[in-house]
């Protein structure tokens, strides 16, 4: 029986290497290409922060902070829009925060899953997760219409739009925060005695509220960039006081920067640009703060 | 002690309160469905008092939009032409730039590496959609499309927004297809490789139809961002309502129409104000339908390990 030499094995090795090995030609374009997706859509990331820096810097001064907006760009600012943003963010919060999460402790921790009505609810969630923002706004037209309130640019109203919006988010953030919180916690709570509700509202709700803030503080700064629903929600107005209350008028960032882009001034493009870089380092500094409370706070259990 | 009275003791005291606030969460869960009931009814019946000035199929097949001309005319294919361009050039774009990116994620990236570069790539997804809108109309078309590659088109283009709109659902499909990606056992990578693929192999002829229900998802979950859009297509496709024969022509998409329509005070009830919501059913059922066939799909094709 004849018997290879150990180089004569090494050496078919190394041929089968260079024929389909991972170092041919053809898995190294294939390579070549993945990288190259995930490099453009980076690319993509950079190029619109530089260009929207580049076109902004010249108006991002405290005129952007104290003007209201004019008919002339050098005269104007955003400071209706961005005190308008903060009412309707803190309206928002306050409604879509509690009902979110009790509705994510009903479905989590009382609900029976077999139930043909909580399973019902469920796809339910995740259907309203996927309805265009701009629906929500037409829901909220149609319930003013119907209880016959003319008036539609007021912070709450926009909030409303914006509260439904965000609700399928949150409850479906909480309840994977409540998941997370291992049985052990409840039974032993439960085998000192306490009831089901003082179970939750003591144990397992603050043990989950770093998962819950992380995932509320994402929702709300999805609302804070939102615009579609607003702009049938008469928040597109020309404000020259500030909004000063969930009654009052109001206009957003958002809806700012909509309205500047689309004038023909390239002075307004610049407001437009320098309002953008405004927004998008609130949204940053939301997303740290929900970065920094999942990396601090965040049990491992 | 019979089973009965022990059985009564564990039960407890009858705690009121408590049932009380365990009846608002349920009430808070419940509020969810009214949520669902009010959005069909707040569509379908203005969408009823729309039908029964114009005739269903005047509005389904119709070739010209002209709600508020003196000769008005409910043809609202321009409409869904320039939805169609806009999400085909979107999804163009996002599905295989999103695959891509899912695959080196999933099958070749380092975990350090990984942990990097998803959260960087998800920024993408966090970007308001205005500021989307404002970039595609100010630098894509008037800078790229225009100045730098000298195209014949105006100030708005169904390319433009299209693209824009792709790079935006790229980490929509990313993040859902690279789930699915990592979510096929190791054994058929290693099952694979021990019979001699090299890993591009094992990616396209094994990983991938594996993990083809979790990527057909992701793609439909894109379709449904890209239709139901519209700060993006608002700003950067253009407001005029007619059929859309290329990329580089600007029309008005369905979504454009129902934000530039509410701007204008139409009153309540009259037919200006119940086209809105004629647009708007049809969006929603179209969304809906979408979701839908995303669901059956995944239900049919999903392999459990």
């Amino acid at each position: 029986m004849a018997t290879y030499g150990i180089g004569r094995v090494v050496e078919r090795t190394l041929e089968g290497r260079a024929r389909g090995g991972e170092h041919s030609l053809r898995p190294l374009l294939f390579l070549g290409a993945l990288w190259f997706c995930l490099f453009f859509a980076l690319l993509f990331l950079v190029v619109l922060v530089a260009t929207t820096l580049l076109d902004g810097a010249a108006r991002l001064d405290l005129r952007l902070f104290t003007e209201f907006p004019a008919s002339a760009p050098e005269r104007a600012g955003a400071r209706p829009a961005i005190l308008g943003s903060l009412w309707v963010i803190l309206a928002t919060a306050i409604m879509a925060i509690p009902l979110g999460i009790a509705a994510a402790v009903h479905l989590e921790e009382f609900s029976n899953q077999k139930n043909w009505f909580n399973r019902f609810i469920e796809v339910n969630i995740q259907n309203l997760a996927a309805i265009p923002s701009i629906v929500y706004g037409m829901l909220t037209l149609s319930a003013l219409a119907l209880l016959g309130i003319a008036n539609k640019n007021m912070v709450w109203v926009g909030a409303l739009a914006l509260a439904m919006l965000i609700l399928p988010v949150i409850i479906i953030a909480t309840r994977e925060a409540l998941r997370a919180v291992p049985l052990e916690i409840r039974q032993g709570s439960l085998a000192l005695g306490a009831t089901p509700l003082q179970t939750t509202l003591r144990n397992t709700l603050p043990a989950a509220i770093p998962g819950i803030a992380t995932g509320t503080i994402l929702a709300l700064s999805r609302a804070l960039g939102e615009a579609a629903p607003l702009l049938l929600l008469g928040g597109l107005v020309y404000l020259t006081f500030d909004p000063n209350g969930f009654a009052s008028g109001y206009t957003t960032m958002p809806i700012q920067i909509f309205n500047w882009t689309g004038r023909p001034q390239d002075g307004f493009h610049e407001l437009a640009a320098a309002t953008s870089i405004l927004l998008l380092v609130l949204l940053v500094a939301m997303n740290a703060v929900a970065i920094v409370i999942r990396n601090k706070f965040q049990k491992r259990w | 002690m019979t089973t009965t009275a022990f059985r009564g003791q564990l039960e407890g005291r009858p705690r009121p309160a408590e049932a009380a606030v365990r009846l608002l969460f349920r009430v808070a869960a419940a509020a969810t469905v009214v949520i669902t009931i009010g959005i069909v009814l707040a569509l379908v019946i203005p969408s009823i008092g729309f039908f029964a000035e114009v005739p269903i199929v005047e509005f389904l097949f119709g070739t010209r939009w002209a709600p508020r001309f003196a000769d008005a005319s409910f043809g609202v294919l321009p409409l869904v032409t320039a939805t169609l361009w806009t999400t085909l050039i979107a999804l163009l774009f996002a599905v295989p730039l999103g695959l891509g990116a899912a695959v080196l994620l999933s099958e070749y990236a380092h975990w350090r590496v990984r942990k990097v570069l998803k959260p960087v790539l998800e920024v993408l997804a966090g970007i308001p959609t205005v500021v989307y809108g404002y970039f595609a109309v100010q630098f894509i078309q008037a800078t790229v499309l225009k100045d730098w590659l000298q195209l014949q088109t105006g100030s708005f283009s169904v390319l433009a927004a299209g693209f824009v709109m792709g790079v935006m659902i790229i980490p929509t499909i990313a993040s859902i297809s690279e789930d699915a990606l990592s979510a096929v056992p190791n054994a058929l990578r290693q099952g694979s490789a021990a019979l001699g693929a090299n890993r591009m192999q094992t990616t396209l002829r094994v990983i991938f139809p594996a993990a083809i229900s979790g990527i057909v998802a992701a793609v439909i979950l894109g379709v449904s961002r890209a239709v139901g859009e519209t700060m993006i297509v608002a700003l950067a496709a253009g407001q005029q309502a007619r059929l859309v024969a290329g990329p580089l022509e600007a029309g008005q998409t369905m979504t454009a129409f129902i934000a530039q329509a509410a701007l204008g005070d139409s009153v309540v009830g009259s037919l200006e104000y119940d086209t809105l919501f004629a647009v708007g059913l049809l969006l929603f059922i179209i969304t809906l339908a979408v979701n839908f066939v995303s669901i059956s799909i995944v239900r049919r094709v999903r392999k459990a390990y």
